[in-house]
């Protein structure tokens, strides 16, 4: 569209660029790097830090690139005497109230303002006066303060307003007085508030967990994904030595843009707490330290006479799955089970992802919850809710009244409120409506015509068309999409798990699932494969330490089915074992036929059998679902959510120091948003 | 006491009772907030605030940010970053009387220092205090606007011009006994004819 593109002069060389940008953007796209501390493309423009400062032909001042629309035939330079004069002094006035602290900040090495002080900054200072100082305010257990470092870019303001949708921090008073603080120094109530560490320039606002640990030229980085929630945000590991010391987001405008949630962001304390680090044998009713080849031994021994069944964990990637069900197809078939928590399903993969593509939904003009609590659930999900909401959305929600940061109509607890005249009448008028089936009613589904006709639902109000599919199945579970995708369930559709007890096992394996403390398998001999020292490896026969997903290579499929690797990071605690080695050496013994003598080889064999994994970052293409009822009926089942505490949801999160302070701090005293609501 | 000035601060104290609008107020807060287009109702925030400050003793307390922004439906933090941004709105209780001294250089050509250090006399009260029977606050401030008149002062919503040291303490000695006292020039012209 020429229509939209003007032409314009960057110091001396014409482009043509989109006329909506502004100058900074069209510098960007002319290879000049404009330094800034207010401005960031994820949040509004505030123009408040003067950095940006450009020479525009015939302007008689410098003009701040961030906030400056772009003209036809405009002349921008930004390499003259003048424009470099200008930023100078704009360091200048920043300087001369920040502290010069860099060698005691934790900011330091990878810090805006050093960087920037070192092109613009003079080497001495011309200020005799005083420097300001501020009172350090609270913001919750995660985010340190040391605000006189503070230079007033207010995008943590900007980020809590638009972003994270809670509206807590702002600047209080004016010129030498303006402070950054939340209202009345309360703890930040947001799941995403981490991200105000990565978004501040500056020093003021640190990690607290990760307060005086670690320089950034020290740390190992590791790209890894986030398996606490189902949305597989991407994530780099920070690690010195054998420790993870943080993890920080890494940007993927397909999902987690640049945030992450504050459990993955902060958890890493739980990570080396109560690890199961050695196999144990259960013997006169407590668990005794044992050693590999005697525990082996034992499960060999059981697993010549006992009929297996396997359970899948939440956090089980999917090459360890695939050897799960190579392991297990030697007992014959209905052997191995991930959804624990009776997810009903339909054959198709479209019948439990998210089939919209997560940065489709802030295009979404109407949006339908129906037994999900996307705010603690899957806190990036709900940040594009939040985003459609800001783009005049209508969002409905059915299942319980839950407190969410946007304004939602509440139609009731039941699945037929599905059918309500209002939701009907706007569902019409909407020309984008979106579907979002969660876990709270998914798991208690009896009936599997119930899902068929949420399928016909959807068909009938134009949710799913020929070129899109907008309904949704939403859990929280990092491994659940690639488990099923490769078959990793048992042939019930709906309550999968309550049906087990049917079929007789004598052996339970379990992977990382507390649910083999469930009453069902009381007469079972029971093993636990996992990291963590919890209810399911309290009641367990045989514990087998295995490593956490920072400790061993592994693919995850996220809920819009898009496989990604998650890196290891540094070796295993203790004597701990992957899981396919471990099934490798019973295989030998057992004289199964169980190939892989390596992880590659493991890998390489799972992509040939489902070649639509081993496209990393794509997301696997499928035909929408044609399995539609004549007849719309939903049963009647009462939705209960399968995250309560968003803070403590695994065993991981459970045993973390920090979000144990979390909960005494932002959960335990009322929150700000429940009290104006 | 702390010693900025009560408009300056950043820091909001509760008063311990319950701030709900009066009558009078809330007939006045409709009128007010119809005059803004629908959607931009918060808007309002700052006719609210001086509404607030009249009803609750010439100071905004923390009850009566809560209690604007449940009426403008904003969150409580954006009604803070305004009442603490203007120097007008008062962050800590003041006395009956605000005394507010113009600094600024007309009325300091014309002697402000003088009538300062008259009203701090008179009221036995440093800059930025409260007189101990809780009549006076007194603070300085910039221009007022009355510079052709100064030196000038501001007692809560009356202007007080043309003062020497002895006018001066005629309407600090008046407000002390209750007696009313002449607003304006205290040399009997009318608003800035010449003199």
């Amino acid at each position: 569209m020429s229509d939209d593109l003007i032409n314009i002069k960057v110091n001396q060389k014409e482009i043509q660029v989109d006329k909506n940008l502004t100058v900074m953007q069209a510098c960007e796209i002319a290879g000049e790097e404009i330094p800034r501390f207010c401005y960031h493309d994820k949040l509004s423009i505030a123009g408040n830090c003067r950095m940006c400062l450009v020479e525009i032909e015939k302007a008689p001042k410098l003009v701040s690139s961030c906030t400056m629309p772009l003209m036809e035939g405009m002349s921008i330079i930004t390499n003259s005497e003048k424009v470099n004069a200008g930023r100078k002094g704009v360091m200048e006035f920043l300087l001369i109230n920040h502290p010069l602290d860099c060698p005691i900040c934790d900011q330091g090495g990878e810090c805006d303002l050093q960087d920037q002080a070192m092109y613009y900054g003079f080497d001495k200072s011309r200020y005799k006066e005083n420097k300001r100082a501020v009172d350090n305010k609270n913001m919750g257990p995660l985010v340190n303060t040391i605000m006189t470092r503070c230079i007033h870019c207010t995008r943590c303001v900007r980020f809590a307003t638009e972003v994270a949708g809670v509206p807590e921090l702002g600047m209080l008073g004016r010129g030498e007085n303006a402070e950054i603080t939340t209202y009345l120094e309360q703890s930040i109530t947001s799941e995403l508030s981490g991200n105000v560490i990565d978004l501040c320039p500056v020093g003021a606002l640190t990690s607290k967990p990760y307060q005086f640990k670690a320089r950034p030229w020290e740390l190992k980085r590791t790209d890894s994904i986030d398996i606490f929630d189902s949305v597989g945000s991407n994530i780099r590991v920070d690690s010195r030595a054998e420790e993870i010391l943080r993890v920080t987001p890494r940007t993927n405008e397909y999902i987690n843009e640049e945030w992450i949630s504050d459990k993955v962001r902060f958890n890493y304390d739980g990570y080396y707490q109560q690890r199961i680090d050695t196999p144990y044998i259960k013997e006169n009713q407590k668990l005794s330290i044992s050693n590999w080849e005697e525990s082996l031994k034992v499960l060999k021994d059981k697993l010549k006479t006992l009929k297996p069944l396997a359970l899948i964990g939440e956090h089980v990637d999917l090459e360890t799955g695939y050897a799960i069900k190579k392991f297990m197809s030697n007992y014959g078939i209905d052997n191995v089970e991930c959804r624990t928590d009776n997810h009903a399903i339909l054959e198709s993969l479209d019948s439990y992802r998210f089939n919209t593509p997560l940065n489709d939904i802030e295009n979404s003009d109407l949006i339908i919850l129906v037994g999900t609590n996307p705010k603690i659930e899957t806190p990036i999900i709900n940040h594009k809710i939040f985003k459609a909401y800001n783009n005049d959305a209508k969002i409905f929600n059915i299942g319980e009244n839950i407190s969410l940061n946007y304004k939602t109509e509440y139609l009731g607890e039941s699945l037929s409120n599905l059918n309500n005249e209002n939701l009907i009448k706007a569902l019409k008028k909407s020309t984008n409506p979106l579907i979002i089936i969660g876990s709270a009613f998914l798991n208690k589904i009896k009936n599997i015509k119930t899902i068929k006709s949420i399928f016909s639902y959807a068909d009938k109000y134009k949710v799913i068309t020929k070129e899109k599919n907008n309904l949704n199945f939403l859990n929280p579970y990092a491994s659940r999409v690639g488990q099923l995708i490769i078959g990793n369930t048992t042939s019930n559709l709906c309550e999968p798990f309550s049906n087990l007890k049917k079929d007789n096992f004598e052996l339970v394996l379990s992977f990382g699932s507390e649910h083999i403390a469930n009453e069902q398998f009381n007469n079972c001999f029971k093993v636990y494969f996992g990291h963590h020292g919890d209810d399911g490896a309290m009641g367990s026969d045989i514990v087998l330490p295995t490593p956490l997903y920072t400790e061993k290579n592994g693919t995850f499929v996220n809920i819009e089915g898009r496989p990604q690797e998650a890196k290891k990071c540094h070796n295993p605690i203790g004597s701990a074992k992957e899981e396919w080695s471990i099934l490798k050496k019973l295989s030998d013994e057992l004289s199964f036929d169980f190939i892989p003598n390596t992880f590659d080889q493991l890998r390489s064999e799972l992509f040939d059998k489902h070649p639509i994994l081993s496209d990393y970052h794509e997301i696997i293409a499928v035909e929408n679902s044609t399995s539609i009822t004549p007849d719309i009926e939903f049963e009647d089942c009462k939705a209960e959510y399968p995250v309560s505490n968003f803070y403590m949801s695994d065993v991981i999160s459970k045993n973390s120091v920090t979000m144990a302070k979390c909960v005494e701090e932002i959960i335990s005293t009322p929150s700000l948003l429940e009290k104006s609501a | 006491m702390s010693s900025n000035h009560p408009g300056l601060s950043n820091n909001f104290s509760r008063s311990g009772e319950k701030f709900s609008w009066s009558k009078d107020n809330l007939r006045s807060i409709k009128n007010i907030i119809s005059k803004y287009p629908k959607g931009r109702e918060q808007s309002a925030v700052m006719p609210l605030l001086y509404l607030a400050q009249e009803q609750n003793n010439n100071w905004i307390s923390i009850e009566c940010i809560e209690t604007i922004s449940e009426t403008l439906n904003m969150p409580k933090i954006r009604v803070t970053e305004v009442a603490s941004f203007y120097s007008m709105y008062n962050t800590r209780p003041v006395g009956e009387n605000l005394v507010q001294i113009c600094r600024t250089s007309p009325c300091w050509l014309r002697g402000s220092n003088k009538i300062t250090k008259t009203i701090c006399k008179e009221t036995k009260c440093e800059i930025n205090d409260t007189s101990d029977d809780n009549k006076f606050t007194v603070v300085e401030v910039e221009c007022l606007g009355a510079c052709s008149n100064g030196p000038m002062i501001q007692i809560n919503n009356d202007f007080f011009e043309d003062l020497d040291e002895e006018s001066t303490k005629k309407i600090i000695d008046n407000i002390k006994e209750g007696k009313p006292n002449v607003i304006g020039s205290q040399k009997g012209r009318r608003s800035s004819e010449n003199a």
